[in-house]
């Protein structure tokens, strides 16, 4: 499959207003790449950078030093800025703070209208995104009708109209009750597999993390594990170190092997852990 | 109890009324704000509340509601009022000390109430059968000339449309936010008019702050979605004017010029 995100040797520093001060270092010489198709969950704990690597990958930030290329553009060129925004699109945490219109329908049309597409191809793309989020029959509602959960999905859609190759999430589910968590992760899982769209998301919930693909850890501005869910998963002492949970099922795998059970590693599911106990108990 | 309060108060509906384009609809009120203050005859007063009550029947607004409207404004209303009555020079009906009332107070008293009231129903109208969306789609295709000398057209429309997508969640955070300092101790509704006002600075000062906070986060999901203002942007839902829309307009200002032109004719009531 094709590299649609590239990220080089990127480092990234915040810089203060005066002069005196030291830059903050956010990302440090992280080098990554996506594949299109790729259901990537990023994972770290506040302030390890995670959402500086998120904005780098449509160019709200540029890198300090090294190259990030999305769908072979360089983000660093300004004048490719809304060729990479199209290809990638990004949903952030607060649901209310991303819709623009007072109509469900205009608010994804939005995107439409600001890169001058004709109306009637606006309207089909519109309907077909919301479709495609299960929103179709809130199109007339005005955002503040929704929950949580439908807001984001509403969100999702205003992307999703773009039709862009990427979806970068930014802790989405973050301020959403588990309902409108479920919700948002199912139509994110069934684009990625029925559409292909690649998605990066940032998540600091681990069952959420587990769903997908490919899972990176960073912290401290560093890339500390990119595997799968359950290579990452096995390393549960790793994660614990930089201040991440473990899947609660993982957990107990882990606290029974620690008890000296002979208990297999990388458990990620309620179905694979019960299946296992069973094993155990009844050997 | 914030929640209760109705932005634009549209109510809406399939009526010819509501069908009608907004532009039309706009440019209209204001005919009508014209013809109701050129206009001196009771016969085109007649036919101007005739005009406003078929309107409000086939906008199917209930009756309450459009009375409603007049409430706020009922102290202007009597304050025009007495003035004129007091204040007009003519033809002494009564004295009674300084006070003297006047046929001709009288009369204008007459005429300014219909006026004001036949205004504030007019206007209510135009807010009670068009979205606030399609207002502001039609505020900005009506000043889309005034670009020429560089008049801020398309960014005045979306600040209007921000706001009126705001105003619910700004409402609800100062909700939260009144619950917040009361379940602190903070008395809100007790006290003179300085402790009351002190008394919102705790409100205010988070309200705000969150509320630069929302506009920050909305301006990088704005750019997100390739936002670089009014140049090149296409609508979903363009205004276009129908058959029904012209036949409409042209019907109502010919009304407008017939109820005028009485004024010709037509002993004035002033």
């Amino acid at each position: 499959m094709k590299k649609l995100i590239q990220f080089k040797q990127v480092s990234f520093e915040y810089n203060h207003e005066s002069e005196e001060e030291e830059p903050v270092a956010v990302l440090h010489d992280i080098t990554l790449s996506i594949k299109e198709g790729d259901f990537v969950a990023v994972l770290g704990h506040n302030g390890s950078g995670k959402s500086t690597l998120a904005k780098h990958i449509n160019a709200i930030l540029q890198p300090t030093e090294g190259v990030v290329w999305v769908d072979g553009i360089d983000t660093s060129k300004e004048e490719l800025v809304f060729e990479i925004r199209q290809q990638v699109g990004m949903v952030f945490q607060n649901p209310d703070n991303q819709l623009v219109a007072t109509v469900v329908e205009e608010d994804v049309a939005f995107a439409l209208e600001n890169l001058g597409v004709e109306s009637t191809e606006i309207r089909e793309r519109v309907d077909a995104a919301l479709q495609q989020v299960g929103m179709y029959e809130f199109r007339e509602h005005s955002p503040h009708q929704l929950s949580g959960g439908q807001k984001q999905r509403v969100a999702i859609a205003g992307i999703l109209a773009m039709q862009p190759k990427c979806i970068v999430l930014d802790e989405p589910t973050a301020m959403l009750d588990p309902q409108g968590r479920r919700e948002v992760l199912k139509t994110l899982l069934s684009l990625n597999r029925e559409k292909g769209t690649t998605v990066v998301f940032i998540t600091h919930f681990m069952d959420e993390a587990v769903q997908a693909n490919r899972v990176v850890v960073v912290d401290g501005g560093q890339i500390i594990a990119d595997d799968t869910p359950k290579a990452v998963f096995s390393d549960v002492e790793q994660l614990k170190k930089v201040g991440l949970d473990v899947p609660q099922v993982t957990e107990l795998a882990y606290e029974l092997r620690k008890a000296g059970i002979d208990f297999p590693n990388g458990i990620l599911s309620v179905e694979e852990c019960v299946a296992e106990l069973q094993k155990a108990l009844g050997g | 109890m914030l929640k209760d309060i109705s932005i634009g108060q549209f109510f809406p509906g399939k009526s010819i009324v509501h069908r009608l384009d907004p532009r039309i609809k706009i440019l209209l009120v204001f005919g009508f704000i014209i013809t109701l203050f050129i206009v001196r005859n009771l016969v085109s007063f007649g036919l101007i509340i005739l005009f406003l009550t078929v309107t409000v029947f086939t906008a199917k607004i209930p009756v309450k509601t459009v009375l409603k409207s007049l409430k706020p404004i009922l102290p202007l209303i009597l304050f025009t009022a007495i003035l004129n009555i007091f204040f007009i020079d003519g033809h002494v009906l009564f004295r009674w000390g300084w006070i003297r009332i006047t046929e001709d107070g009288i009369r204008l008293a007459v005429l300014m109430i219909i006026r004001i009231v036949c205004l504030i129903i007019g206007a209510s109208l135009l807010t009670y059968t068009t979205s606030p969306i399609a207002l502001t789609d039609a505020i900005e295709r009506l000043l889309s000339p005034l670009k020429k000398i560089h008049f801020p057209v398309h960014e005045m429309a979306m600040m209007m449309t921000i706001a009126l997508r705001f105003i619910p969640t700004l409402i609800e955070e100062t909700d939260k936010i009144m619950s917040a300092q009361k379940a602190r101790g903070a008395d809100l509704e007790t006290g003179g008019l300085m402790k009351r006002a002190k008394a919102l600075v705790p409100i205010l000062i988070p309200l705000f702050v969150s509320a630069f906070r929302r506009a920050e986060e909305l301006a990088l999901a704005m750019e997100c979605r390739c936002y670089r203002g009014g140049e090149g942007r296409t609508r979903m839902k363009q205004l276009k004017l129908t058959v029904s829309d012209w036949v409409i307009a042209v019907f109502v200002t010919a009304f407008y010029i017939v109820g005028i032109l009485m004024n010709l004719w037509i002993p004035a009531l002033f």
